[in-house]
C-alpha cells in the first residue's frame, strides 16, 4: 500500500522514504501554509492597482488615533481629549472607542520597529487586517479539527481564506475594527468549545482572554455574549450537560465579564443592559442544573464538514473497489463483507458514479474560488477615497481629488483653522488635512451637526452668521457634476435640510422642493437656486462646458443645466476647487459691519474680529 | 406536627450523616465557599445600606467574592474522586489551574476597584 502511494508523488519526494503518517502531515502543512498565504494575497488588490494608503472614513479615525498612539505612548492615548474635532465641544476619545485594533497595530509597529525594519505606521495599519485574515484561517483549521477532524479543518480554512463577506471588511486599507475582531471572534468560540471539550480551567481562562479581546476590539462583541449563552443552553435543553461544561461557562463567564468592565467604552453594560442579560441568565440556570447529569458554527465551519464528510465518503467508495474482490472472495458470515459484496453487484457503476460526483464538487469548489477573487478584486477593492474610471479609449483614469483639497488644506491653511463641511469628510479632514473640523463621522452630537446642515440649506448671510458663532474659517463642499461623481453633497443636500429641520424648524423642506423633488435646473425652488449649497458647488460652473454638445452648465449627475448660473458670493470667495472640480474649498472674509444686526445665535466667540472690522469702516 | 418535626430531624440527620463521609479535602472547599458567599452578601447588605456610589468598587468587591466561589466549586468538581468526567485530570493540575485563574481573577479586580 505505502510503496503504490509513494508511485504518485514526484521523484525529489520518493527518494526521502517518507512513511504514510509523514506524508499526510506534510500534505497538511503545505495546504495550511498556502492557504495562509492566499488569505493574505487576496486581499491586496488595491495595493497594487493604486497604493498603500487607508481606505473610506472610518479607517482615517483608527488611523489618526493609532499615530496619536505611536507617538505619545498608551497613557495619554487613554485619557486623550480632541480638541480638533466637533469643535468648539470637543470630544472624549479614550472613552468613546474600541481600543483593541489601535493597539494591535501599535504593537506590531513596536515589534517591526524592534527588528530594525524602518517601517511607517500607516503601512502596518493597511496590512493589519489581511495579516490577521491569514491568521483567522489558522483558527478556523483548528476549530474546524477540534469540532471533526483535520480534513475538514482544511477546508474550513481554505472556504475562510477566500470568503467575499470576510473579504470585504478586511481589504488592505479596510483598517477598520472587523479586521480584527473576527480573528478575535473565532478564536474565542474555539477557545470555548475547546474548554468544553476538555472540562479544563486552564481554556476556560484562554478563552475568557480572547473575550476581552474581542470586547477591546468591536461593539459587536455583543454577538459573543449572547452567541455563548445560547449554545450552552441548547446543550442543556438536548440533554447534554456535563460538568466540563458547567466549569468552562461559569469560568469564561466571570472572569470573561469582569475583564470585559476594564474597557472604558464599555463601562457597567454587562450588569446593566438588556442585552448582556442572557449570559446571567443562563449562568444562574447552570447553577441550579449542577446536579443532573449530561457546540458555534460559521456557516464556513458547518459547509466544511459537510463538504468534507462528502468527499471522504466518495473517495472510500472509490477506493473499495480495489477491496472488495477480496472480501467476497473470502465467504465470510461476517454482515459487513456480505454487504459490500452485495454493493458489489448490485450497483456495478458506482464507482464511476462517485468519480463524477467528485469531478464535479471540484468544478463547483473551483468555480466558487473563482468567483471570490472576480468579487474581491471587482467590487471590495476600492479605496473610495481615490476614484477610477475609464475613459472613452478604454484608459483608466485616476481621481485623486479628495487627497488634493486635504493636502492643499494642510499646506495652505493656518494650524488653527476650523473647517465646516458634512460630517461624512470629518475623519478624513482631521487625519489628513490636519486641521479642526466642526463635525465628523463620529455622529455623536445631532444639534452640531444640525447647525451645519442648517447653515448650508439657508442663504448666505445666514450661514454666514452661524458661522461667525462657530469660528469657521473654511467652508469644504464635494460635487460632482464635471466627472459624473454621484456621491456628492447636492445629492446629500436633502440629508441637510432633513436633519436641520428636525432641530431648526426654521428651514422647512418644501421651501425646496418642486411638486416634491429636488432640482437643480430652472424650474427649482428660489430658495434652493440661492443657499449657500446650491451656490458653493455651482460657483464659476455656468462657464464651464462639461460634455460635447451641452450646453455650458450642465450638470452630469442630475443631467440638467443649472438654473442659477450667474452666482455671486458676498461673504466667501473660493480658496481652492480641484483639478476636477470635486472638491471646493472657500474662505470665509471678514464681516461687514452693517450686516451685525441679527444675531439670533451665540455671540461670535472673537471680539477682536469685531474691533477690526469697525476700524476698517 | 409532631410527625413533621421528627420527619424534618430524621431528614437533617441522614444529610449530615451522608455529608459526614466526604473526604476532608472537599469539606475544606465547602468551607471557603460558604466563607466566600457569606461575604458577597455582607457586602450587598452593605451596599443596601449606603447606595451604590462607587459602583465599580462594588461590583469588584461582589465580583471578586462570587468569582472565588465559582472557581472554588469549579475546582470541588474537579478534585472530586466520584466525578468520572475528571478521572484523568491530575488533582494537582486543577489546583494549579485553581490558582492561575484566581490570580488573574485578582489582578482585574485590584485593577477594577479604583
Amino acid at each position: 500500500m505505502a510503496t503504490t502511494a509513494l508511485e504518485f508523488l514526484p521523484a525529489p519526494l520518493r527518494s526521502l522514504r517518507l512513511k504514510t503518517k509523514q506524508q499526510e502531515l506534510l500534505l497538511r502543512v503545505s495546504t495550511l501554509a498556502l492557504i495562509y498565504v492566499l488569505a493574505f494575497i487576496v486581499r491586496l488588490f488595491s495595493v497594487l492597482r493604486y497604493e498603500s494608503m487607508i481606505h473610506e472614513f472610518d479607517p482615517y479615525f483608527n488611523y489618526r488615533t493609532t499615530l496619536f498612539l505611536t507617538e505619545h505612548g498608551y497613557s495619554e492615548f487613554w485619557n486623550w481629549f480632541d480638541f480638533e474635532s466637533w469643535y468648539p465641544l470637543g470630544r472624549v476619545v479614550g472613552g468613546t472607542l474600541f481600543p483593541g485594533l489601535m493597539v494591535t497595530a501599535a504593537i506590531l509597529y513596536r515589534f517591526l520597529r524592534a527588528l530594525s525594519f524602518a517601517v511607517h505606521i500607516r503601512e502596518v495599519c493597511v496590512l493589519t487586517a489581511p495579516f490577521f485574515a491569514a491568521n483567522t484561517t489558522l483558527v478556523a483549521y483548528a476549530f474546524g479539527r477540534e469540532i471533526w477532524d483535520s480534513g475538514a479543518g482544511l477546508v474550513a480554512a481554505a472556504l475562510i481564506a477566500i470568503c467575499p463577506g470576510y473579504i470585504s471588511r478586511s481589504v488592505a486599507g479596510s483598517y477598520d475594527n472587523e479586521g480584527v475582531a473576527i480573528f478575535a471572534l473565532l478564536l474565542t468560540f474555539y477557545l470555548f468549545v475547546r474548554a468544553v471539550n476538555t472540562g479544563s480551567l486552564a481554556w476556560s481562562l484562554a478563552s475568557a482572554f480572547g473575550y476581552f479581546y474581542m470586547v477591546s476590539a468591536w461593539g459587536g462583541y455583543v454577538f459573543i455574549i449572547n452567541l455563548v449563552p445560547l449554545y450552552v443552553l441548547v446543550l442543556l435543553v438536548t440533554g447534554r450537560y456535563s460538568q466540563r461544561l458547567y466549569v468552562a461557562y461559569n469560568c469564561m463567564y466571570v472572569l470573561g465579564m469582569l475583564l470585559a468592565m476594564q474597557i472604558r467604552f464599555v463601562g457597567f453594560q454587562h450588569v446593566q443592559s438588556g442585552e448582556h442579560m442572557a449570559a446571567m441568565g443562563v449562568f444562574f440556570l447552570l447553577q441550579a442544573c449542577i446536579s443532573v447529569s449530561n457546540a458555534s458554527p460559521a456557516v464556513c465551519l458547518i459547509s466544511a464538514i459537510a463538504a468534507s464528510a462528502t468527499m471522504k465518503n466518495l473517495t472510500t467508495l472509490i477506493r473499495t473497489k480495489t477491496k472488495s474482490p477480496q472480501a467476497a472472495s473470502g465467504k465470510t458470515t461476517g454482515s459487513k463483507a456480505a454487504a459490500k459484496g452485495a454493493v458489489d453487484q448490485s450497483l456495478p457503476f458506482q464507482q464511476n458514479a462517485a468519480i463524477a460526483l467528485l469531478l464535479g464538487a471540484f468544478y463547483m469548489l473551483s468555480r466558487y474560488a473563482i468567483h471570490c477573487t472576480w468579487v474581491t478584486s471587482e467590487a471590495y477593492s476600492s479605496p473610495s477615497i481615490v476614484l477610477a474610471a475609464r475613459g472613452h479609449n478604454g484608459g483608466r483614469v485616476i481621481f485623486d481629488d479628495y487627497r488634493e483639497a486635504y493636502y492643499w488644506l494642510r499646506q495652505n491653511t493656518p494650524p488653527d483653522a476650523k473647517i465646516m463641511s458634512w460630517w461624512d469628510y470629518g475623519y478624513q479632514i482631521t487625519a489628513m488635512g490636519n486641521r479642526t473640523v466642526i463635525v465628523d463621522n463620529n455622529t455623536w452630537n445631532n444639534t452640531h451637526i444640525a447647525t451645519v446642515g442648517r447653515a448650508m440649506s439657508s442663504y448666505e448671510d445666514e450661514a454666514y452668521e452661524i458661522m461667525q458663532s462657530l469660528d469657521v474659517n473654511y467652508v469644504l463642499v464635494v460635487f460632482g457634476g464635471v466627472t459624473g461623481y454621484s456621491s456628492d453633497d447636492i445629492n446629500k443636500f436633502l440629508w441637510m435640510v432633513r436633519i436641520g429641520g428636525g432641530v431648526f424648524p426654521v428651514i422647512k423642506e418644501p421651501d425646496y422642493l418642486v411638486n416634491g423633488e429636488y432640482r437643480v435646473d430652472k424650474g427649482a425652488a428660489p430658495k434652493m437656486l440661492n443657499c449657500l449649497m446650491y451656490k458653493l458647488c455651482y460657483y464659476r460652473f455656468g462657464e464651464l462646458t462639461t460634455e460635447y454638445g451641452k450646453p455650458p452648465g450642465y450638470d452630469r449627475v442630475r443631467g440638467v443645466e443649472i438654473g442659477n448660473k450667474d452666482i455671486k458670493l458676498e461673504y466667501l470667495e473660493e480658496a481652492f476647487t480641484t483639478s476636477n472640480w470635486i472638491v471646493r474649498i472657500y474662505k470665509c472674509t471678514l464681516l461687514r459691519l452693517h450686516r451685525l444686526s441679527t444675531l439670533y445665535l451665540v455671540p461670535p466667540a472673537r471680539n477682536a474680529r469685531l474691533e477690526v472690522a469697525i476700524a476698517l469702516g | 406536627m409532631p410527625r413533621a418535626t421528627s420527619d424534618a430531624r430524621l431528614l437533617i440527620q441522614s444529610l449530615s450523616k451522608a455529608y459526614a463521609a466526604t473526604p476532608t479535602n472537599l469539606k475544606i472547599i465547602d468551607l471557603y465557599v460558604v466563607f466566600a458567599v457569606a461575604t458577597a452578601l455582607i457586602q450587598v447588605a452593605y451596599m443596601g445600606l449606603v447606595g451604590t456610589f462607587p459602583f465599580n468598587s462594588f461590583l469588584s468587591g461582589v465580583l471578586s467574592c462570587i468569582g472565588t466561589a465559582v472557581l472554588a466549586v469549579c475546582l470541588r468538581i474537579q478534585v472530586n474522586k466520584d466525578n468520572k468526567e475528571f478521572k484523568d485530570l491530575p488533582p494537582e493540575r486543577a489546583f494549579a489551574d485553581f490558582v492561575l485563574c484566581n490570580l488573574v481573577l485578582h489582578l482585574v479586580i485590584m485593577n477594577f476597584l479604583g
